[in-house]
Protein backbone atom coordinates (compact mmCIF):
# COMPACT_ATOMS: atom_id res chain seq x y z
CA UNK A 1 0.00 0.00 0.00
CA UNK A 2 1.48 3.29 -1.05
CA UNK A 3 1.22 6.10 1.43
CA UNK A 4 -0.55 8.65 -0.77
CA UNK A 5 -0.20 11.50 1.67
CA UNK A 6 3.56 11.37 2.03
CA UNK A 7 3.94 10.79 -1.70
CA UNK A 8 1.79 13.85 -2.42
CA UNK A 9 3.76 15.83 0.16
CA UNK A 10 7.03 14.87 -1.50
CA UNK A 11 5.76 15.88 -4.91
CA UNK A 12 4.51 19.12 -3.42
CA UNK A 13 7.88 19.91 -1.84
CA UNK A 14 9.81 19.17 -4.98
CA UNK A 15 7.46 20.60 -7.56
CA UNK A 16 5.39 23.39 -6.02
CA UNK A 17 8.00 26.08 -6.75
CA UNK A 18 8.11 25.13 -10.41
CA UNK A 19 4.31 24.90 -10.66
CA UNK A 20 3.66 28.17 -8.81
CA UNK A 21 6.27 29.93 -10.96
CA UNK A 22 4.42 28.80 -14.08
CA UNK A 23 1.00 29.73 -12.76
CA UNK A 24 2.13 33.22 -11.70
CA UNK A 25 3.41 33.72 -15.24
CA UNK A 26 -0.04 32.86 -16.58
CA UNK A 27 -2.25 34.58 -14.03
CA UNK A 28 -0.07 37.51 -13.01
CA UNK A 29 -1.08 36.85 -9.41
CA UNK A 30 0.86 35.22 -6.60
CA UNK A 31 -2.31 34.62 -4.59
CA UNK A 32 -4.24 32.88 -7.33
CA UNK A 33 -1.27 30.72 -8.25
CA UNK A 34 -0.80 29.67 -4.62
CA UNK A 35 -4.49 28.94 -4.18
CA UNK A 36 -4.61 26.82 -7.32
CA UNK A 37 -1.62 24.74 -6.20
CA UNK A 38 -3.16 24.25 -2.73
CA UNK A 39 -6.41 23.10 -4.31
CA UNK A 40 -4.62 20.74 -6.67
CA UNK A 41 -2.76 19.25 -3.72
CA UNK A 42 -6.05 18.74 -1.85
CA UNK A 43 -7.53 17.15 -4.98
CA UNK A 44 -4.59 14.74 -5.14
CA UNK A 45 -5.17 13.70 -1.53
CA UNK A 46 -8.80 12.99 -2.37
CA UNK A 47 -8.31 11.26 -5.73
CA UNK A 48 -5.11 9.23 -5.39
CA UNK A 49 -6.18 6.83 -2.61
CA UNK A 50 -9.31 5.99 -4.63
CA UNK A 51 -8.11 5.94 -8.25
CA UNK A 52 -4.47 5.16 -7.64
CA UNK A 53 -1.40 7.34 -7.98
CA UNK A 54 -0.98 8.64 -11.55
CA UNK A 55 2.09 7.56 -13.51
CA UNK A 56 3.46 11.10 -13.45
CA UNK A 57 2.30 12.67 -10.16
CA UNK A 58 4.02 16.02 -10.81
CA UNK A 59 2.34 16.43 -14.20
CA UNK A 60 -1.00 15.44 -12.67
CA UNK A 61 -0.71 18.18 -10.03
CA UNK A 62 0.46 20.73 -12.62
CA UNK A 63 -2.49 19.99 -14.89
CA UNK A 64 -4.98 20.01 -12.03
CA UNK A 65 -3.57 23.27 -10.63
CA UNK A 66 -3.87 24.86 -14.04
CA UNK A 67 -7.48 23.77 -14.30
CA UNK A 68 -8.19 25.16 -10.81
CA UNK A 69 -6.64 28.47 -11.84
CA UNK A 70 -8.95 28.72 -14.86
CA UNK A 71 -11.98 27.76 -12.74
CA UNK A 72 -11.12 30.44 -10.20
CA UNK A 73 -10.68 33.03 -12.94
CA UNK A 74 -14.13 32.18 -14.33
CA UNK A 75 -15.67 32.51 -10.87
CA UNK A 76 -13.76 35.70 -10.34
CA UNK A 77 -14.87 37.20 -13.64
CA UNK A 78 -18.50 37.12 -12.57
CA UNK A 79 -17.65 39.37 -9.63
CA UNK A 80 -15.09 41.71 -11.12
CA UNK A 81 -15.06 43.30 -14.53
CA UNK A 82 -11.51 44.45 -14.46
CA UNK A 83 -9.30 41.60 -15.61
CA UNK A 84 -6.23 43.48 -16.63
CA UNK A 85 -3.96 41.52 -14.34
CA UNK A 86 -5.02 38.22 -15.88
CA UNK A 87 -3.12 37.23 -18.95
CA UNK A 88 -4.42 34.03 -20.39
CA UNK A 89 -2.00 32.98 -22.98
CA UNK A 90 -0.22 29.75 -22.26
CA UNK A 91 3.24 30.07 -23.70
CA UNK A 92 4.42 26.82 -25.19
CA UNK A 93 2.38 25.04 -22.53
CA UNK A 94 2.08 21.78 -24.41
CA UNK A 95 -0.85 19.67 -23.47
CA UNK A 96 -1.20 16.08 -24.55
CA UNK A 97 -2.05 12.54 -23.54
CA UNK A 98 0.11 10.11 -21.62
CA UNK A 99 0.03 6.33 -21.83
CA UNK A 100 -2.76 5.98 -19.28
CA UNK A 101 -4.93 8.56 -20.98
CA UNK A 102 -4.28 11.33 -18.47
CA UNK A 103 -3.94 14.82 -19.71
CA UNK A 104 -0.48 16.13 -18.95
CA UNK A 105 0.79 19.65 -19.00
CA UNK A 106 4.29 21.06 -18.85
CA UNK A 107 5.27 24.65 -18.32
CA UNK A 108 8.55 26.22 -19.30
CA UNK A 109 10.63 26.70 -16.15
CA UNK A 110 9.74 30.11 -14.73
CA UNK A 111 11.53 29.71 -11.42
CA UNK A 112 14.28 32.14 -12.38
CA UNK A 113 11.71 34.91 -12.86
CA UNK A 114 10.12 33.93 -9.58
CA UNK A 115 13.36 34.02 -7.60
CA UNK A 116 14.32 37.44 -8.98
CA UNK A 117 10.88 38.84 -8.20
CA UNK A 118 10.86 37.40 -4.67
CA UNK A 119 14.32 38.86 -4.01
CA UNK A 120 13.69 42.21 -5.72
CA UNK A 121 15.61 44.96 -3.90
CA UNK A 122 12.42 47.05 -3.64
CA UNK A 123 11.16 44.51 -1.10
CA UNK A 124 12.73 44.52 2.33
CA UNK A 125 14.95 41.61 3.33
CA UNK A 126 12.41 40.00 5.66
CA UNK A 127 9.79 40.06 2.92
CA UNK A 128 12.26 38.63 0.40
CA UNK A 129 13.08 35.72 2.70
CA UNK A 130 9.45 34.95 3.57
CA UNK A 131 8.30 35.15 -0.03
CA UNK A 132 11.15 32.98 -1.33
CA UNK A 133 10.49 30.26 1.24
CA UNK A 134 6.74 30.42 0.70
CA UNK A 135 6.61 30.35 -3.09
CA UNK A 136 9.84 28.77 -4.23
CA UNK A 137 10.38 26.54 -1.22
CA UNK A 138 6.75 25.58 -0.73
CA UNK A 139 6.98 26.06 3.05
CA UNK A 140 3.77 26.90 4.87
CA UNK A 141 3.28 30.24 6.60
CA UNK A 142 3.28 28.34 9.89
CA UNK A 143 6.59 26.62 9.13
CA UNK A 144 8.31 29.87 8.16
CA UNK A 145 6.95 31.68 11.23
CA UNK A 146 8.24 28.90 13.46
CA UNK A 147 11.67 28.87 11.86
CA UNK A 148 12.10 32.62 12.29
CA UNK A 149 10.52 32.69 15.74
CA UNK A 150 7.86 35.24 14.81
CA UNK A 151 4.10 34.97 15.36
CA UNK A 152 2.29 33.39 12.42
CA UNK A 153 0.06 36.47 12.04
CA UNK A 154 3.15 38.70 11.67
CA UNK A 155 4.59 36.44 9.00
CA UNK A 156 1.26 36.24 7.17
CA UNK A 157 1.03 40.04 7.22
CA UNK A 158 4.58 40.29 5.87
CA UNK A 159 3.62 38.07 2.94
CA UNK A 160 0.42 40.00 2.24
CA UNK A 161 2.34 43.31 2.18
CA UNK A 162 5.05 41.93 -0.09
CA UNK A 163 2.56 40.51 -2.57
CA UNK A 164 0.63 43.76 -2.50
CA UNK A 165 3.71 45.76 -3.26
CA UNK A 166 4.61 43.46 -6.16
CA UNK A 167 1.14 43.98 -7.57
CA UNK A 168 0.70 47.70 -6.91
CA UNK A 169 4.20 48.93 -7.67
CA UNK A 170 4.40 46.64 -10.74
CA UNK A 171 7.53 44.81 -9.74
CA UNK A 172 8.19 42.89 -12.96
CA UNK A 173 8.11 39.11 -13.21
CA UNK A 174 11.24 38.97 -15.28
CA UNK A 175 14.86 37.93 -15.29
CA UNK A 176 16.83 41.22 -15.10
CA UNK A 177 18.77 42.36 -18.19
CA UNK A 178 22.48 41.38 -18.37
CA UNK A 179 23.72 44.79 -17.18
CA UNK A 180 21.70 44.49 -13.96
CA UNK A 181 22.05 40.73 -13.47
CA UNK A 182 25.10 40.78 -11.19
CA UNK A 183 23.72 43.17 -8.58
CA UNK A 184 20.28 41.53 -8.66
CA UNK A 185 21.89 38.11 -8.29
CA UNK A 186 23.75 39.40 -5.25
CA UNK A 187 20.37 40.07 -3.65
CA UNK A 188 19.15 36.53 -4.46
CA UNK A 189 22.35 35.01 -3.07
CA UNK A 190 22.12 37.12 0.10
CA UNK A 191 18.58 35.86 0.72
CA UNK A 192 19.61 32.21 0.29
CA UNK A 193 22.66 32.62 2.54
CA UNK A 194 20.58 34.40 5.18
CA UNK A 195 18.16 31.45 5.22
CA UNK A 196 21.13 29.11 5.61
CA UNK A 197 22.66 31.11 8.45
CA UNK A 198 19.35 31.37 10.26
CA UNK A 199 19.29 27.59 10.29
CA UNK A 200 23.00 27.17 11.03
CA UNK A 201 23.26 29.44 14.07
CA UNK A 202 23.69 26.98 16.90
CA UNK A 203 20.69 27.05 19.15
CA UNK A 204 18.59 24.70 21.18
CA UNK A 205 14.82 24.44 21.06
CA UNK A 206 13.32 24.50 17.61
CA UNK A 207 16.19 22.31 16.37
CA UNK A 208 14.56 20.28 13.64
CA UNK A 209 12.84 23.15 11.89
CA UNK A 210 16.13 25.00 11.80
CA UNK A 211 17.94 22.08 10.19
CA UNK A 212 15.15 22.21 7.64
CA UNK A 213 16.16 25.80 6.91
CA UNK A 214 19.73 24.73 6.07
CA UNK A 215 18.44 21.95 3.84
CA UNK A 216 16.03 24.38 2.18
CA UNK A 217 18.77 26.97 1.58
CA UNK A 218 20.96 24.29 0.00
CA UNK A 219 18.04 23.15 -2.14
CA UNK A 220 17.48 26.75 -3.29
CA UNK A 221 21.22 27.04 -3.94
CA UNK A 222 21.04 23.95 -6.15
CA UNK A 223 18.05 25.38 -8.04
CA UNK A 224 19.99 28.61 -8.65
CA UNK A 225 23.00 26.67 -9.98
CA UNK A 226 20.75 24.55 -12.15
CA UNK A 227 19.16 27.68 -13.62
CA UNK A 228 22.43 29.64 -13.98
CA UNK A 229 25.10 26.96 -14.45
CA UNK A 230 27.81 29.45 -15.42
CA UNK A 231 27.57 31.79 -12.46
CA UNK A 232 30.68 31.31 -10.35
CA UNK A 233 29.34 33.04 -7.24
CA UNK A 234 26.16 30.92 -7.19
CA UNK A 235 28.37 27.82 -7.34
CA UNK A 236 30.60 29.35 -4.66
CA UNK A 237 27.60 29.96 -2.42
CA UNK A 238 26.39 26.37 -2.85
CA UNK A 239 29.90 25.07 -2.12
CA UNK A 240 30.12 27.28 0.98
CA UNK A 241 26.79 26.03 2.35
CA UNK A 242 27.61 22.38 1.64
CA UNK A 243 31.03 22.64 3.31
CA UNK A 244 29.72 24.43 6.38
CA UNK A 245 26.78 22.09 6.71
CA UNK A 246 29.07 19.04 6.48
CA UNK A 247 30.22 19.87 10.03
CA UNK A 248 26.72 20.15 11.46
CA UNK A 249 26.69 16.83 13.35
CA UNK A 250 30.01 17.60 15.03
CA UNK A 251 29.26 21.22 15.98
CA UNK A 252 27.18 20.66 19.08
CA UNK A 253 27.85 18.08 21.81
CA UNK A 254 25.86 17.78 25.03
CA UNK A 255 24.27 21.18 24.51
CA UNK A 256 27.60 22.91 24.03
CA UNK A 257 29.17 24.42 20.94
CA UNK A 258 32.28 22.48 19.84
CA UNK A 259 35.07 24.51 18.21
CA UNK A 260 36.43 23.46 14.85
CA UNK A 261 39.65 22.36 16.55
CA UNK A 262 37.88 20.05 18.99
CA UNK A 263 35.29 18.59 16.61
CA UNK A 264 35.28 14.84 15.96
CA UNK A 265 36.24 14.97 12.28
CA UNK A 266 35.00 11.44 11.68
CA UNK A 267 31.50 12.87 12.11
CA UNK A 268 31.90 15.33 9.25
CA UNK A 269 29.69 14.45 6.30
CA UNK A 270 32.17 13.30 3.65
CA UNK A 271 29.58 13.23 0.85
CA UNK A 272 28.72 16.88 1.48
CA UNK A 273 32.44 17.75 1.60
CA UNK A 274 33.13 15.99 -1.71
CA UNK A 275 30.19 17.72 -3.36
CA UNK A 276 31.20 21.07 -1.88
CA UNK A 277 34.79 20.69 -3.13
CA UNK A 278 33.58 19.68 -6.58
CA UNK A 279 31.25 22.70 -6.78
CA UNK A 280 34.08 24.99 -5.67
CA UNK A 281 36.39 23.58 -8.38
CA UNK A 282 33.63 24.16 -10.91
CA UNK A 283 33.25 27.76 -9.68
CA UNK A 284 36.97 28.55 -9.71
CA UNK A 285 37.31 27.18 -13.25
CA UNK A 286 34.95 29.94 -14.42
CA UNK A 287 37.53 32.57 -13.34
CA UNK A 288 35.12 35.15 -11.90
CA UNK A 289 36.40 35.76 -8.40
CA UNK A 290 33.93 36.67 -5.65
CA UNK A 291 33.39 36.65 -1.89
CA UNK A 292 31.30 33.45 -1.71
CA UNK A 293 34.03 31.54 -3.55
CA UNK A 294 36.69 32.89 -1.19
CA UNK A 295 34.62 31.94 1.86
CA UNK A 296 34.04 28.49 0.34
CA UNK A 297 37.79 28.19 -0.26
CA UNK A 298 38.39 28.90 3.44
CA UNK A 299 35.79 26.29 4.41
CA UNK A 300 37.47 23.87 1.97
CA UNK A 301 40.87 24.33 3.65
CA UNK A 302 39.29 23.33 6.96
CA UNK A 303 37.45 20.42 5.34
CA UNK A 304 40.65 19.10 3.73
CA UNK A 305 42.64 19.09 7.00
CA UNK A 306 42.51 15.58 8.46
CA UNK A 307 43.61 16.94 11.84
CA UNK A 308 43.45 20.49 13.24
CA UNK A 309 47.24 20.90 13.15
CA UNK A 310 47.24 20.17 9.40
CA UNK A 311 45.10 23.27 8.74
CA UNK A 312 46.77 25.65 6.27
CA UNK A 313 46.35 28.82 8.38
CA UNK A 314 48.75 30.80 6.15
CA UNK A 315 46.51 30.29 3.17
CA UNK A 316 43.41 31.04 5.26
CA UNK A 317 44.94 34.33 6.43
CA UNK A 318 45.68 35.26 2.80
CA UNK A 319 42.10 34.46 1.77
CA UNK A 320 40.73 36.69 4.55
CA UNK A 321 42.98 39.47 3.23
CA UNK A 322 41.31 39.07 -0.17
CA UNK A 323 37.88 39.24 1.48
CA UNK A 324 38.93 42.39 3.35
CA UNK A 325 39.82 44.07 0.07
CA UNK A 326 36.22 43.65 -1.10
CA UNK A 327 34.56 44.22 2.21
CA UNK A 328 36.63 45.94 4.89
CA UNK A 329 34.36 44.95 7.78
CA UNK A 330 35.66 44.60 11.36
CA UNK A 331 34.16 41.09 11.66
CA UNK A 332 36.20 39.87 8.67
CA UNK A 333 39.22 41.67 10.14
CA UNK A 334 38.65 39.69 13.37
CA UNK A 335 38.65 36.42 11.43
CA UNK A 336 41.82 37.52 9.68
CA UNK A 337 43.45 38.32 13.03
CA UNK A 338 42.58 34.85 14.34
CA UNK A 339 44.13 33.25 11.24
CA UNK A 340 47.24 35.39 11.81
CA UNK A 341 47.38 34.22 15.44
CA UNK A 342 47.25 30.61 14.27
CA UNK A 343 49.83 31.03 11.48
CA UNK A 344 52.26 33.87 12.24
CA UNK A 345 52.16 33.79 16.01
CA UNK A 346 49.77 34.32 18.90
CA UNK A 347 51.26 37.66 19.99
CA UNK A 348 50.94 39.15 16.51
CA UNK A 349 47.36 37.89 16.27
CA UNK A 350 46.47 39.31 19.66
CA UNK A 351 47.80 42.74 18.68
CA UNK A 352 45.57 42.67 15.59
CA UNK A 353 42.56 41.57 17.64
CA UNK A 354 43.13 44.32 20.21
CA UNK A 355 43.27 46.92 17.45
CA UNK A 356 39.62 46.11 16.65
CA UNK A 357 38.30 46.80 20.13
CA UNK A 358 36.79 50.19 19.29
CA UNK A 359 34.38 48.73 16.72
CA UNK A 360 33.78 45.25 18.22
CA UNK A 361 33.74 45.79 21.98
CA UNK A 362 30.06 44.79 22.14
CA UNK A 363 30.44 41.72 19.93
CA UNK A 364 30.70 38.48 21.91
CA UNK A 365 32.93 36.75 19.34
CA UNK A 366 35.52 39.53 19.70
CA UNK A 367 35.93 38.65 23.39
CA UNK A 368 35.66 34.92 22.75
CA UNK A 369 38.40 35.10 20.09
CA UNK A 370 40.58 37.24 22.33
CA UNK A 371 40.01 34.85 25.26
CA UNK A 372 41.03 31.92 23.10
CA UNK A 373 44.34 33.49 22.11
CA UNK A 374 45.04 34.48 25.74
CA UNK A 375 44.26 30.91 26.80
CA UNK A 376 46.76 29.57 24.26
CA UNK A 377 49.33 32.06 25.59
CA UNK A 378 48.58 30.70 29.08
CA UNK A 379 47.62 34.19 30.29
CA UNK A 380 44.87 32.62 32.38
CA UNK A 381 43.62 35.57 34.44
CA UNK A 382 43.17 37.72 31.34
CA UNK A 383 41.57 34.81 29.47
CA UNK A 384 39.03 34.34 32.28
CA UNK A 385 38.11 38.02 32.17
CA UNK A 386 37.63 37.89 28.40
CA UNK A 387 35.50 34.72 28.56
CA UNK A 388 33.34 36.37 31.24
CA UNK A 389 32.90 39.44 29.04
CA UNK A 390 31.92 37.20 26.11
CA UNK A 391 29.42 35.26 28.24
CA UNK A 392 27.77 38.51 29.30
CA UNK A 393 27.19 39.40 25.65
CA UNK A 394 25.42 36.27 24.38
CA UNK A 395 22.05 34.77 25.25
CA UNK A 396 22.43 31.70 23.06
CA UNK A 397 22.41 28.65 25.42
CA UNK A 398 24.70 26.55 23.20
CA UNK A 399 27.31 29.29 23.03
CA UNK A 400 26.94 30.10 26.73
CA UNK A 401 27.53 26.49 27.66
CA UNK A 402 30.73 26.51 25.62
CA UNK A 403 32.03 29.69 27.31
CA UNK A 404 31.19 28.33 30.78
CA UNK A 405 33.00 25.09 29.97
CA UNK A 406 36.12 27.07 29.06
CA UNK A 407 35.80 29.05 32.29
CA UNK A 408 35.56 25.83 34.33
CA UNK A 409 38.71 24.52 32.61
CA UNK A 410 40.64 27.71 33.41
CA UNK A 411 39.71 28.14 37.06
CA UNK B 1 3.44 80.31 -11.27
CA UNK B 2 2.71 76.58 -10.99
CA UNK B 3 2.57 75.01 -7.57
CA UNK B 4 2.72 71.35 -6.59
CA UNK B 5 0.46 70.79 -3.63
CA UNK B 6 1.75 67.91 -1.52
CA UNK B 7 -0.84 66.26 0.64
CA UNK B 8 0.56 64.81 3.86
CA UNK B 9 -1.82 62.46 5.64
CA UNK B 10 -1.46 59.79 8.31
CA UNK B 11 -2.08 56.36 6.83
CA UNK B 12 -4.64 54.22 8.60
CA UNK B 13 -4.08 50.49 8.80
CA UNK B 14 -6.40 48.91 6.24
CA UNK B 15 -7.26 52.22 4.59
CA UNK B 16 -10.35 54.35 5.00
CA UNK B 17 -13.73 52.83 5.88
CA UNK B 18 -16.15 53.00 2.89
CA UNK B 19 -18.24 55.84 4.28
CA UNK B 20 -15.26 58.08 4.94
CA UNK B 21 -13.82 57.16 1.55
CA UNK B 22 -16.98 58.41 -0.18
CA UNK B 23 -16.94 61.66 1.80
CA UNK B 24 -13.29 62.16 0.91
CA UNK B 25 -13.88 61.43 -2.77
CA UNK B 26 -16.71 63.97 -2.87
CA UNK B 27 -14.62 66.62 -1.14
CA UNK B 28 -11.69 66.10 -3.53
CA UNK B 29 -14.00 66.14 -6.51
CA UNK B 30 -15.37 69.49 -5.35
CA UNK B 31 -11.92 71.08 -5.10
CA UNK B 32 -10.73 69.51 -8.36
CA UNK B 33 -13.85 70.72 -10.17
CA UNK B 34 -13.48 74.19 -8.70
CA UNK B 35 -9.87 74.39 -9.83
CA UNK B 36 -10.74 73.03 -13.28
CA UNK B 37 -13.56 75.61 -13.69
CA UNK B 38 -11.08 78.32 -12.79
CA UNK B 39 -8.76 76.90 -15.48
CA UNK B 40 -5.81 76.36 -13.12
CA UNK B 41 -5.81 72.56 -12.76
CA UNK B 42 -2.74 70.86 -14.24
CA UNK B 43 -2.83 67.50 -12.46
CA UNK B 44 -4.31 65.94 -9.37
CA UNK B 45 -3.84 62.33 -8.46
CA UNK B 46 -3.62 60.15 -5.40
CA UNK B 47 -0.52 58.09 -4.60
CA UNK B 48 -0.54 54.43 -3.63
CA UNK B 49 0.25 53.92 0.08
CA UNK B 50 3.81 54.27 1.39
CA UNK B 51 4.00 50.46 1.72
CA UNK B 52 4.39 50.41 -2.07
CA UNK B 53 7.18 53.00 -2.12
CA UNK B 54 10.72 52.36 -3.31
CA UNK B 55 13.68 54.66 -2.67
CA UNK B 56 16.64 54.91 -5.04
CA UNK B 57 19.88 56.51 -3.92
CA UNK B 58 23.06 56.59 -5.99
CA UNK B 59 26.10 55.37 -4.11
CA UNK B 60 29.48 55.25 -5.84
CA UNK B 61 27.68 55.39 -9.17
CA UNK B 62 25.45 52.42 -8.37
CA UNK B 63 21.77 52.55 -7.47
CA UNK B 64 21.03 51.53 -3.89
CA UNK B 65 17.42 50.39 -3.84
CA UNK B 66 15.44 50.14 -0.62
CA UNK B 67 11.91 49.26 0.32
CA UNK B 68 9.72 51.95 1.79
CA UNK B 69 9.45 55.73 1.68
CA UNK B 70 12.21 58.19 2.26
CA UNK B 71 12.14 58.95 5.97
CA UNK B 72 14.98 61.31 6.84
CA UNK B 73 14.09 64.93 7.41
CA UNK B 74 17.50 66.35 6.53
CA UNK B 75 16.56 66.57 2.86
CA UNK B 76 13.59 68.47 1.55
CA UNK B 77 11.32 67.85 -1.38
CA UNK B 78 12.79 69.71 -4.34
CA UNK B 79 10.68 68.75 -7.31
CA UNK B 80 8.94 65.92 -9.05
CA UNK B 81 8.66 63.96 -12.28
CA UNK B 82 5.64 61.98 -13.38
CA UNK B 83 6.77 59.28 -15.82
CA UNK B 84 4.75 56.57 -17.48
CA UNK B 85 6.86 53.41 -17.10
CA UNK B 86 6.28 49.77 -17.99
CA UNK B 87 7.13 48.52 -14.50
CA UNK B 88 9.12 49.30 -11.36
CA UNK B 89 12.45 48.28 -12.93
CA UNK B 90 12.01 50.83 -15.70
CA UNK B 91 11.00 53.45 -13.13
CA UNK B 92 14.15 52.66 -11.12
CA UNK B 93 16.25 52.93 -14.27
CA UNK B 94 14.83 56.42 -14.90
CA UNK B 95 15.22 57.39 -11.26
CA UNK B 96 18.96 56.71 -11.52
CA UNK B 97 19.15 59.30 -14.34
CA UNK B 98 17.31 62.09 -12.51
CA UNK B 99 19.73 64.49 -10.83
CA UNK B 100 19.04 64.92 -7.13
CA UNK B 101 21.34 67.80 -6.28
CA UNK B 102 18.73 70.43 -7.22
CA UNK B 103 19.15 72.27 -3.92
CA UNK B 104 22.78 71.43 -3.22
CA UNK B 105 23.61 68.02 -1.79
CA UNK B 106 23.03 64.69 -3.49
CA UNK B 107 19.69 63.27 -2.44
CA UNK B 108 17.48 60.39 -3.44
CA UNK B 109 14.32 59.68 -5.37
CA UNK B 110 11.22 58.13 -3.85
CA UNK B 111 9.12 56.22 -6.34
CA UNK B 112 5.40 55.95 -5.64
CA UNK B 113 2.93 54.30 -7.99
CA UNK B 114 -0.03 56.43 -9.07
CA UNK B 115 -2.99 54.08 -9.45
CA UNK B 116 -5.21 56.76 -10.98
CA UNK B 117 -8.33 58.46 -9.69
CA UNK B 118 -10.92 56.01 -8.42
CA UNK B 119 -13.63 55.37 -10.98
CA UNK B 120 -17.26 56.00 -10.13
CA UNK B 121 -19.00 52.73 -9.45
Amino acid sequence: MIDCRSLAENVFREESGRIIAGLIRISGSFDRAEEAVQEAFAAALAAWPEHGVPSNPAAWITTTAHRKLIDAARRHRTHVEKQESLRYEIESGASGGSEDGEEVMYFPDNRLRLIFTCCHPALNREAQVALTLRTLGGLSTQEIAKAFLVPEATLAQRLVRAKRKIQEAHIPYEVPPPERLRERLASVQAVIYLIFNEGYTASSGAGLIREDLCAEAIRLGRVLCELLPNDAESLGLLALMLLQNSRRAARVREGSLVTLEEQDRSRWDQDAIQEGLARLDQALALRQAGPYQVQAAIAALHARAKAPEETDWNQIARLYETLLEWNPSPVIALNHAVAVAMSSGLEAGLRQIDALRASLDHYYLFHAARADVLRRLDRRAEAVKAYERAAALTANPVELEFLNKRLRELT
Amino acid sequence: MRYMMLIYSKEWEGGLPPEKREQLKAAHRASIDAARRKGILLAAEPLAPTSTATTVRMQDGKPLITDGPFAETKEQLAGYYILDCENLDEAIEWATRIPTSCKGGEGCIEIRPMPGLPRDD
